[in-house]
């Protein structure tokens, strides 16, 4: 029946032979590509790119204070503030409970709130009224959509120009430095689309909040022990 | 708007421009007769004759042995965890009805996660169970589409290949070397690779945060490419470390749908029929832009809500604007809308953004798409469960015109269409079936996250994506429970083998029969019509099927959100 001469047709019961060709591909595949090919990446990896296969983790002063792609939490009034961050933590008391942990980057985390979800509507209105009074908006004023919802990730590392543009009121004020250089940096801080085309333009707080460290005579300093 | 446009473009430009280098690569994959070194050697490890060709039950009968050794290894060494090295976490070993839940999920390719990846896996787990369950799951799904094109493609002959050769020189030729140079990019691009479990970093606030990381780029670039899905964390492509970027963002989806969409050029390719091959293709693109449409207008729109709470969810030069919960600032809503379509579509089920907290009508889309499971669809089971509503089509084209019901010049007899109703059926049993035991059950109440009709929709969402081998969900459902374990698990394997084998089955009825010549009366399956006519039935069975459950859920729930009512 078939036409090719070096091809056999198997001609037993169905099952025939399969035992070891079964067991052994299992074990056998998940050497090559369950640990070899994880390992042979890492290696080229650590060769060719060794701050990112790390994290991109920041130092400052010889302290490591982050990762350069993970958001962290700030709250005082002289740091730019990321978007909401809807994770948790096991609660220190009892770890079968969680506990309101914003930006915690071994927990990711997102708020899973639906359109209709009361809670999310009665959380979105208590966080446009505290921005609008922390950074001394109009009781009207609106509000950038991402200043006010929580992102996927929990961990999200940016917000947008319009959210860092309100922002830039305050921070020079407790920074004593004139708004027009907070705007000047947001500009130099901004990241365009990638290739000129992907994503959206967005604003890394960590980033941000970095420079004006550096550049600002830092009242805080102290804060560093 | 029109930067928006650009992108969507630019991505499906791209996809369309990488079809017909992947699609003859696949084809050279199937049917080239020499073997190389590596693969030689395997199959003599493995001990087995690679010249021997199978029947579709044996071949199907090894796929399915194979798989279960694989699960079974996965679901010890995730029950073993605390064991094995390289986690100075110490995370714990999952119990029996997750670890069971975590093994069939990703050897069935859905890769549903009842975990979260940050609090249960260590990274010798990331590696030898998930990357690894990866890496042969999209490899079967594409093996076995090897065999089925190779069974239509014959004329009287009893066999459809071997999958021990189909399987090593998939992994080999396609899987291996495309991860491995796709992981490099990944990290470039600020992903981690790394053996350490984290970092503690002093936040300018002064406060420690503790960075988890770990394998990361080798398990995204197959995870994407394998149409997998299961993310490292738990909040999958929208955590950073997943997807640092948009060009990663985009590389995601482009990887999702490499071979899908190339698999409808082999299609035509090893039938000698290129056409056919492009009116699968039409016929995908056409249900994917409709689906893209409809996810981004109605998350640019926004929440009608979240404007009365008095957020501006205008787009303008300084913000994209949009229903912003749950997504990445990064991506936008451009980003993140053709994400979510191509994830369903591709079932991939891997997200870059909270799927629960999109719009009611943004969150059909990923339940409609799975539900239709044939949208370009995942790794080879994509291709076959359009060539199964193809088959409907005719027989019910036939039926109405009075032809005799061809495809691919083989007659379509009774034999083959009660396999092709087993396929179609099986897909809303499970859904509809799990979703309504577990509606009528108190105790689901318990795992919701949202009340009202969105409540229903977690659950619905949760059995169509088991069953589609999605693995996303609208993930604030809590479905680590027994209950949910057990019965998504089933979900999941009913979902891939009772498509998967009946469709081998007609492969190999259909490899038995002889050709009939085409005559006048014969139905061409590769023109605009056919295409127009197999969306069609595609839309009318689904749409028969599902409507009145996406009724009960995203469209009421549309409906009262127009009308500002709260849950």
């Amino acid at each position: 029946m078939n036409k090719l001469s070096n091809t056999n047709q198997h001609r037993g019961p169905v099952l025939q032979g399969l035992a070891r060709p079964v067991l052994v591909s299992a074990v056998f595949f998940m050497l090559v590509s369950g640990i070899g090919y994880p390992l042979l990446t890492t290696g080229v990896a650590q060769l060719l790119f060794r701050d990112q296969s790390e994290g991109s983790m920041i130092a400052r002063d010889g302290q490591v204070v982050g990762s350069a792609i993970i958001g962290q939490d700030f709250t005082k009034a002289d740091y730019f503030h990321p978007r909401p961050s809807a994770t948790s933590a096991p609660d220190p008391s009892d770890p079968s409970k969680s506990v309101d942990q914003p930006y915690n980057a071994a927990l990711s985390g997102a708020s899973n709130q639906g359109a209709t979800s009361k809670k999310l509507i009665e959380q979105v209105k208590t966080r446009v009224e505290a921005y609008r009074q922390e950074n001394g908006l109009a009781a009207d004023a609106g509000v950038p959509v991402d200043a006010v919802t929580a992102s996927g990730s929990g961990l999200d590392p940016h917000i947008s120009v319009a959210n860092a543009r309100l922002q830039a009121d305050r921070v020079a004020k407790a920074r004593g430095l004139p708004t027009q250089q907070m705007l000047t940096l947001i500009d130099q801080q901004t990241s365009q689309r990638q290739l000129g085309m992907l994503g959206e333009p967005r604003v890394n707080v960590l980033q941000l909040n970095l420079t004006i460290d550096a550049r600002s005579a830092k009242p805080n300093a102290a804060r560093h022990d | 708007m029109f930067d928006d446009l650009l992108q969507f473009v630019v991505v499906l430009g791209v996809m369309t421009g990488l079809v017909a280098v992947l699609g003859k690569w696949l084809t050279h994959v199937f049917v080239s007769p020499s073997h190389g070194a590596p693969e030689r050697w395997t199959y003599s490890l493995l001990g087995i004759d690679p010249a021997e060709v199978m029947s579709w039950k044996r071949y199907g009968m090894v796929l399915l042995l194979s798989n279960a050794a694989m699960m079974i290894l996965g679901y010890f060494l995730l029950r073993i965890q605390d064991y094995l090295p390289f986690d100075s976490l110490q995370r714990a070993a999952q119990g029996p009805d997750l670890a069971f839940n975590t093994a069939a999920s990703f050897i069935t390719n859905t890769n549903w996660q009842s975990y979260s990846g940050e609090t249960s896996l260590s990274n010798f787990s990331q590696m030898a169970v998930i990357t690894f369950l990866m890496m042969v799951s999209a490899t079967t799904g594409v093996a076995a589409a090897g065999g089925f094109i190779r069974g239509l493609s014959r004329k009287k002959s009893s066999d459809i290949g071997n999958y021990w050769v189909d399987f090593t020189r998939v992994i080999y030729r396609v899987f291996f070397p495309l991860c491995f140079v796709m992981a490099l990019v990944y990290v470039w691009q600020g992903m981690p690779q790394t053996l350490s479990s984290g970092a503690i970093a002093t936040t300018l606030e002064g406060v420690k945060q503790q960075i988890l990381m770990g394998p990361i780029a080798s398990l995204e670039s197959i995870k994407h490419l394998g149409t997998n899905g299961g993310g490292f964390f738990g909040m999958n492509s929208a955590h950073p470390f997943e997807n640092p970027t948009p060009l990663t963002n985009t590389l995601h989806m482009l990887s999702m749908l490499l071979i899908p969409s190339a698999l409808t050029f082999t299609f035509g390719s090893m039938l000698f029929r290129r056409r056919q091959g492009w009116a699968f293709f039409a016929a995908f693109l056409v249900m994917f832009v409709g689906f893209l449409a409809l996810v981004y207008s109605a998350e640019q729109n926004g929440n009608p809500l979240l404007s009365t709470a008095g957020a501006d969810q205008q787009r303008s030069v300084f913000q994209p604007g949009g229903n912003m919960e749950g997504k990445e600032m990064r991506f936008g809503i451009a980003q993140t809308s053709l994400f979510v379509a191509v994830t369903t579509a591709a079932t991939t089920g891997s997200v870059n953004a909270m799927h629960d907290s999109l719009t009611p009508l943004g969150g059909l889309v990923p339940i409609a798409e799975m539900m239709l499971n044939n949208v370009f669809g995942g790794d080879g089971v994509g291709l076959i469960n359009l060539v199964t509503f193809s088959i409907l089509t005719v027989f019910l084209v036939g039926m109405m015109i009075g032809r005799t019901p061809e495809f691919l010049g083989k007659k379509i007899e009774a034999r083959e269409m009660k396999l092709v109703m087993l396929a179609v059926l099986a897909h809303p049993f499970s859904i509809l079936g799990f979703t309504a035991l577990a509606a009528v059950l108190p105790s689901t109440l318990d795992s919701l996250a949202n009340q009202g009709p969105h409540g229903f929709s977690e659950v619905l969402y949760a059995y169509t994506s088991g069953t589609a081998n999605n693995g996303s969900a609208f993930a604030g459902l809590n479905a680590n429970t027994p209950f949910f374990n057990t019965t998504i698990g089933f979900a999941m394997l009913i979902g891939r083998y009772l498509t998967l084998l009946p469709m081998l089955a007609v492969a190999g009825s259909l490899a038995a029969k002889k050709s009939v010549p085409e005559g006048p009366g014969t139905l061409s399956t590769s023109t605009p019509l056919f295409t127009g006519l197999l969306v069609f039935v595609i839309i009318v069975v689904g749409g028969l099927t599902f409507f009145p459950a996406l009724a009960l859920g995203p469209i009421v729930e549309q409906l009262l959100m127009s009308t500002g009512q709260l849950f």
